[in-house]
């Protein structure tokens, strides 16, 4: 009976890609709107994603997020590093500075200082250059994004495309001349500016005049260290913040979440896509079931039970819910791959997949709950009435 | 045995066929309050295993109503009524259910095939309600429409048909899975007078065989003469039961053309 459920299904062919459409767009949508927003939250950490020497991130217990820089003082470092079972720790400093490009404009761009023994905290990867070139006298690495868009140089020819910095051009940093060394490649970050890295004593020579320069503190544990536990020692000793790397993308995801309009914004879209696909697939389904109703009240008189024609009606809803969410999900994929390597944040995870299929089982069960009523309240004896 | 049914000569078969079913006072009401509508008002009828009856009567009479209720798809509100010996009133709705799907055959007035299954597949639909696996229903199937002669359409599907060949498919999908008792409503009113009268034939000849008792609902009295008795039905109630179309109308047969 049931391969004969799925046939009548199937063999409906306009309520079949009715109902299909209407569930394939409630799936496209929750994935592909809810892959975005997780791609935007995930470039929120893409820094400490891209660092990944720290066991703990030490920094002012006021900072919120990754960019929410409070400078300390430099004596934090040693304090830190008298904390038993910290193996080591270097300084890490970020902040904003103001580069002036070749045509003369002005752009905004995050500044990283390493520590400048280690050169901990560099890039994920180097496209050009080495990061130990980072030693050479004023230099700079910069990021493969910022290098061949807004740092990059204006072309002589008029129209003509952008040509991308490369070693050996110079850069002014808040009226410092710096030198790239090298251009890499990391985790885009939430904001668009791009990110420029040198030692630590460097940076605190570019950066505006302040007291006090230090923004983290990159802490590495000893071997077998209990990362709580050490967390809770630094906090002790230092008066500081301690986070795991884990629970520092938390802390930064959830400032996003909590102060921004991002989550509301995503959060509508994605309702909007339940609920149209819902109201589509619901109508349609239901539709399918009224236009069906004399037959099932045929195999009904016929001797179909209740309980067999329930299992029908889910086979048919949840046999369209598994082909729409797989082209909705397939769809919403394949955008996300021909949108690679541009600005667009996408990143989609087995949890949006797992929400977005398990919004398809909810609208499925809702469109054949309807029909089920329909169904179950179904006088057999409606047959005899022509 | 109740009075009325004395008249009408109920409860012994003068062949000595064994009942199929058996009703006595049944009553069926629509609605409640002033608005209720008397459908039947304590019907006695017996039909015998081997037999065709017709039951007759204008439109209204009650005639679709009494077939639910010996179908086993509509409940009575009060009096008997069994069918092979049991009553639907003592099971419960699942051993109802099975009950029918193994015991009644149904022909509908509008065949009922579901128009996206091949008619192989509307025919094997008993069969796989009774547990047969698809395969073998599907064989099954396609046996028994050789048998109507339409083994060469098995997987057409019912629109490619004309009207008389679904109600064939109809006929062999009541006859599939080998029911005893084959109720039939309105089979003819859909066709034309030739075809239906070739529908009838088919059905008699074919559903008679082996001792099934056939129940046909019509106001077609041109398959008058095809019926071993005809039950004459009016306000609610079996008022004659006669073994000929001309016992019941005489030279009037013609004009009777009742609905429902």
């Amino acid at each position: 009976m049931y391969f004969l459920a799925l046939k009548m299904l199937f063999n409906d062919k306009a309520k079949f890609f009715g109902i299909v459409m209407g569930v394939t767009l409630a799936s496209l949508v929750i994935t592909q709107q809810g892959s975005i927003f997780v791609g935007l939250m995930a470039r929120t950490f893409g820094v400490i994603t891209d660092m990944n020497y720290p066991d703990i991130w030490v920094m002012d217990p006021k900072v919120q997020f990754i960019d929410d820089t409070k400078p300390l003082a430099d004596t934090k470092l040693f304090e830190v590093r008298g904390v038993p079972g910290v193996a080591s720790a270097v300084p890490l400093y970020k902040g904003m500075i103001r580069a002036r490009t070749d045509n003369g404009l002005f752009q905004n761009c995050n500044l990283y200082g390493l520590d400048d023994s280690t050169l901990i905290g560099g890039p994920g990867e180097m496209v050009e250059g080495r990061l130990a070139d980072l030693r050479m006298a004023d230099s700079v690495i910069v990021d493969v994004e910022g290098a061949s868009d807004k740092l990059a140089k204006k072309n002589p020819v008029p129209g003509g495309p952008k040509i991308p910095l490369s070693i050996g051009d110079t850069l002014e940093l808040n009226d410092h001349r710096a030198v790239v060394v090298g251009i890499s490649r990391g985790s885009r970050t939430f904001q668009s500016q791009p990110n420029v890295f040198t030692t630590y004593s460097r940076a605190v020579t570019f950066a505006p005049k302040e007291r006090k320069l230090l923004s983290f503190v990159l802490v590495k544990a000893e071997p077998g260290e209990d990362l709580e536990k050490l967390r809770a020692r630094i906090t002790e000793a230092t008066g500081l913040a301690a986070y795991t790397s884990q629970q520092f993308k938390m802390l930064t995801v959830n400032y996003f979440l909590k102060y921004t309009g991002i989550p509301i914004n995503f959060g509508i879209a994605v309702s909007l896509g339940f609920i149209i696909g819902t109201l589509i697939t619901g109508f349609m389904f239901y539709s399918f079931t009224i236009d069906n109703l004399k037959y099932l009240g045929t195999l009904k008189a016929m001797g179909t039970g209740d309980t067999t024609l329930m299992t029908m009606i889910l086979l048919q809803a949840l046999s369209v819910g598994c082909i729409g969410f797989g082209i909705g999900a397939g769809a919403a994929t394949v955008f996300g791959m021909s949108m690679s390597g541009t600005q667009l944040a996408f990143w989609i995870t087995w949890q949006i997949l797992a929400l977005s299929g398990g919004a398809v089982v909810i609208i499925c069960m809702l469109a054949a709950m309807l029909s089920v009523r329909k169904v179950v309240a179904l006088e057999p004896a409606v047959v005899f009435k022509g | 045995m109740t009075a009325i049914a004395s008249q009408l000569g109920l409860g012994a078969d003068p062949a000595g066929r064994a009942l199929a079913v058996r009703c006595r006072g049944v009553v069926k009401n629509y609605g409640t309050g002033q608005s209720v509508v008397r459908a039947l008002r304590g019907i006695d009828l017996d039909v015998y295993q081997g037999e065709l009856l017709m039951l007759v009567g204008p439109s209204g009479c009650g005639k679709t109503t009494l077939i639910s209720v010996i179908a086993g798809v509509l409940d009575r509100d009060a009096g008997e009524c069994s069918v092979f010996g049991e009553d639907f009133s003592t099971m419960n709705s699942r051993e109802r259910t099975r009950f029918r799907g193994k015991t009644i055959g149904f022909v509908f007035q509008s065949f009922n095939l579901i128009p996206t299954l091949t008619i192989a597949e509307n025919v094997s639909v008993p069969l796989l309600l009774n547990g047969v696996d698809r395969r073998r229903a599907l064989a099954k199937a396609k046996d028994i429409l050789g048998t109507v002669g339409l083994g060469d359409r098995v997987n057409d599907a019912p629109n490619r048909l004309s009207g008389g060949q679904q109600q064939r498919v109809a006929i062999a999908r009541a006859l599939v899975h080998d029911p005893k008792l084959i109720v039939c409503d309105e089979p003819t009113s859909a066709l034309d007078h030739e075809t239906g009268h070739r529908v009838v034939e088919l059905l008699k000849g074919v559903a008679m065989s082996g001792n099934r008792s056939l129940v046909v609902v019509t106001h077609d009295n041109r398959i008058f003469d095809f019926a071993d008795r005809i039950a004459h039905m009016d306000d609610g109630a079996v008022d004659k039961i006669v073994g000929s179309a001309k016992e019941l109308y005489g030279p009037n047969l013609n004009n009777d053309r009742g609905g429902k």
